[in-house]
């Protein structure tokens, strides 16, 4: 058990915990745009920033990624944390001037555009916190998205920006963004579903007759699962 | 090829053998064939010599000896002659016929091949003499003007890999740990942090294999002095690498380097080749049973590389991208695994700890800093090079006495430390003395070396542009603050140097920067404030200027100034209407020149020509 203090509160933990995960499990509330249950913490959005005291060093870190210690002081409203969350936020409005996501959390956090920054003119809702790549390789398994370039430059696209040959239609990435920013097409039937520039075929429910998975996911999941097909043809509801 | 070297007394002997093939009074031409003489054409000229020493068959009375950088790369082509120390700099490609048959044969000195001092305008004779070298403590860099980087023996002949041979057979790897925290080697890539800790936490960490990297992945505009050791130098890189190895207890290595730095590869690529065929390298090293070996990884040009945690990335095969430190390198860095990383000039320096010893070497330096520092001297800097002055020099003593001053005349006006996330120093500063602490103390750091030096003629607003502007492109995009915050900021400098910036600019880029600063993720982010805040802290009057009154200081940003004549100092010799690519400047010979300012674009050329300063900037 290793004993810290969030915010006055003394808390236990268990080793290997984060600042994060621990906080939560105690009901304190701290925003997050890169952090999914399912994937391990990348730290890129800066959102979950706390201040961590530790013996005599006080210093900013994501909590995400910090890992509980003994005697660990933590603030997590601190003047310097708001001041980053504030700053993150106002960027990723500026970034993102569409996405109805992050002004819903602007709003929730008290926090206002920066006026002096002006507003990206390409109508991107990506925020780059990754959740879309972690996904597709690391629960998925299949690597179709990826990033291009570096700095300010940086997209998520698929190899070459080409329509992706990988992709199984699955629609976790479009699930798991935070701001709205993949967008993925259904036709009005249910037959077709569109994501990066493919056209996927959908299955019906050998029981309910919906249409409910991707032939091409279905194809993947008894390929890497060793089930066969004719096991997948019944949807998540009929089972 | 060298057969292999069973021992540290076979190591001796082999010394002694080549030290004494070695005539001191035999006379000897060295030729700087490093990256920026070779810019220069040097390699026609050492062709040249060649051709020449072979017509007149004297190929075996005169040794010919092409070496790495010897730093004064303003004077370049440069040549030094043994045993007298003859120093010709600026040498004409065709010039070496005439110094073979008057200098080496008649003992004759060919006058305009010698470096005036500008100070005095005396010429000057003997390399130990000139200004340039005469100041510096050239410990680590000096060894570059005594061996061909291509030869392993003139390596040993100057006792390179003694120290090895000391470390392997004479010294426990504890010992050697304590030795480098005694001399408090520290890190030399930027950090500062205390090498010797840095082995001292790798060695205990648990976790097989270690790695040992020499990080070679030297990005900073205008910094060239880990290049100028791989590429002159590489023996002395390998052997304090190979040292550190034993005394952390690695066999693998890594040499991190820029891809483009192609002389510095290809010298490292054959000093490893070399090494591994003495048997100083690879398995049994010295018939000592230590095993060590190095694996050279070319990187791709992204600055962020040279960030621990990137470079790992990068040589695990994936993007460059940092990661979160909380855990360091020295228990999980490559693969997860203990790691030291240090840098090009850090290893250089084991040899000589190791050596010589740690008093002696923490007797030069300053109380926090010790031995010497290679820095990178540019910019509006009369001797522009590599200087390598001990710890705790003075900024007056590298600008003025090294360095030789401003060109021009010009006033002094900052020097930019520590590379692009550095800081600018101001006048107020020039006597205090460089060492790690003090710089950071205000506001800088020392970073891997770097010096650029402005003058007058500089906007530090155009500076803090400029350097943002570059963290912008070698942003990894990981992080937002980084990411998206260093482009907001760059875009407000831009404003404000267009004449656009508005009241509050400054507190925000302030406000900004503190942000930046607690928020990134690496180093590249939580240091990318540094320009504008120190430019900020020191230069704020140019802000204001630019932002209240519309109006830039310097004369630099285009769309505060506009050039004209003024007519009590020209004396219409038209060299202005001669450079000017428009036809802006104009006027008839021996009469007052005008300029159309809708002509104008405003580059500079007339105000860098005019003998008189007659060109008005405002």
């Amino acid at each position: 058990m290793i004993n810290l203090t969030i915010n006055n509160k003394k808390i236990e933990a268990e080793d290997g915990q984060t600042v994060l995960e621990v906080a939560r499990e105690n009901g304190i509330v701290i925003p997050t745009l890169c952090s999914h249950e399912s994937l391990e913490p990348s730290g890129a959005c800066r959102l979950c920033v706390v201040e961590a005291k530790q013996g005599k060093r006080t210093r900013i870190v994501t909590s995400c990624l910090y890992p509980v210690a003994e005697g660990l002081i933590v603030d997590t409203k601190s003047e310097r944390v708001i001041e980053v969350r504030r700053l993150v936020l106002q960027l990723l409005l500026a970034r993102c001037p569409e996405s109805v996501q992050l002004k819903e959390l602007a709003a929730e956090l008290g926090i206002e555009p920066e006026l002096r920054f002006t507003p990206d003119k390409d109508s991107s809702k990506c925020i780059l916190c990754r959740m879309c790549v972690r996904t597709c390789e690391k629960v998925v398994g299949v690597c179709a998205i990826g990033f291009s370039y570096r700095g300010s430059e940086k997209n998520v696209c698929t190899p070459f920006q080409e329509d992706s040959v990988s992709c199984i239609g699955c629609g976790a990435c479009a699930y798991v963004c935070p701001s709205g920013h993949i967008e993925m097409e259904t036709s009005e039937s249910g037959d077709i579903r569109k994501i990066w520039g493919r056209t996927f075929k959908m299955k019906t429910c050998k029981v309910c007759g919906r249409y409910f998975a991707p032939e091409d996911q279905l194809a993947f999941i008894s390929k890497t699962s060793g089930v066969p097909i004719e096991d997948l043809a019944v949807c998540v509801s009929c089972r | 090829m060298m057969s292999k070297i069973k021992s540290f007394d076979e190591l001796k002997s082999v010394q002694e053998r080549l030290k004494a093939g070695r005539d001191p009074k035999k006379p000897c031409i060295t030729i700087c064939v490093g990256t920026g003489c070779l810019a220069y054409g040097t390699q026609k000229l050492v062709d040249n010599f060649r051709e020449e020493l072979t017509k007149r068959n004297l190929t075996e009375k005169i040794d010919f000896r092409t070496t790495g950088c010897h730093g004064f790369c303003e004077r370049g082509p440069m040549i030094v002659i043994s045993p007298d120390k003859v120093f010709y700099q600026r040498v004409g490609l065709a010039d070496a016929g005439e110094i073979i048959d008057k200098t080496l044969l008649k003992g004759e000195i060919i006058e305009r091949l010698l470096y005036v001092d500008p100070a005095t305008g005396k010429k000057i004779v003997h390399e130990d003499d000139v200004p340039f070298y005469k100041k510096q403590t050239r410990l680590v860099f000096g060894q570059n003007s005594k061996v061909d980087p291509e030869s392993l023996e003139d390596y040993l002949a100057i006792g390179g890999y003694s120290a090895l041979g000391k470390a392997l057979t004479g010294m426990k790897p504890e010992a050697i740990i304590q030795e480098v925290i005694k001399a408090n080697l520290r890190g030399r890539g930027g950090g500062g942090f205390p090498a010797g800790w840095k082995w001292d936490e790798t060695r205990k960490a648990e976790g097989e294999p270690k790695y040992v990297i020499c990080n070679a992945d030297e990005g900073d505009p205008g910094a060239y002095m880990d290049r100028s050791l791989l590429e002159g130098n590489p023996h002395l890189v390998l052997e304090g690498m190979i040292i550190g190895a034993f005394a952390i207890g690695s066999s693998q290595g890594y040499i991190y380097a820029r891809n483009e730095y192609p002389l510095a590869i290809k010298n490292i690529t054959l000093a490893i080749k070399q090494a591994r065929e003495a048997g100083l390298l690879g398995e049994n090293i010295l018939g000592t049973g230590f095993s060590f070996d190095v694996k050279i990884n070319r990187g791709g040009g992204a600055f962020v590389c040279g960030e621990s945690s990137a470079l790992f990335a990068s040589l695990e095969g994936r993007a460059g991208e940092p990661r979160a430190k909380y855990i360091h390198a020295t228990h999980k860095g490559l693969y997860d695994k203990p790691t030291n990383l240090n840098n090009v000039e850090t290893w250089a320096n084991v040899p000589f700890i190791i050596e010589k010893g740690a008093d002696w070497y923490a007797s030069i330096g300053t109380a926090g800093s010790k031995g010497t520092k290679i820095f990178s001297l540019v910019g509006k800097i009369n001797n522009t090079g590599l200087v390598e002055v001990p710890m705790g020099t003075t900024l007056r003593e590298i600008v003025f006495e090294i360095g030789g001053g401003i060109p021009d005349g010009r006033k002094f006006k900052a020097i930019q430390t520590g590379g692009p996330s550095g800081g600018c120093i101001p006048e107020k500063y020039l006597d205090m003395h460089v060492d790690f602490d003090e710089l950071t103390k205000i506001g800088s750091m020392m970073g891997s070396g770097g010096m650029i030096v402005m003058d007058e003629r500089n906007c530090m607003v155009d500076v803090a542009k400029y350097f943002t502007n570059f963290l912008v492109s070698e942003s990894c995009g990981k992080c937002v603050p980084c990411r998206e915050g260093v482009r907001r900021m760059r875009d407000i400098l831009a404003d404000i140097a267009d004449g656009k910036g508005k009241e509050g600019d400054v507190e925000l880029l302030e406000k900004m920067s503190k942000a930046i600063i607690d928020g990134s993720l690496c180093a590249l982010g939580s240091s990318a404030p540094n320009p504008v805040l120190s430019t900020i802290r020191y230069f704020r009057d140019e802000y204001e200027a630019h932002i209240k009154e519309k109006r830039c200081p310097a004369g630099v940003c285009k769309a505060l100034i506009t050039y004209s004549v003024d007519a009590e100092k020209c004396t219409g010799c038209t060299v202005c209407s001669k450079v000017c690519p428009t036809g802006a400047a104009s006027g008839e010979r021996k009469k007052v020149h005008s300029i159309d300012t809708e002509k104008c674009t405003k580059c500079g050329a007339c105000r860098e020509s005019c003998k008189f300063d007659a060109i008005i900037v405002r």
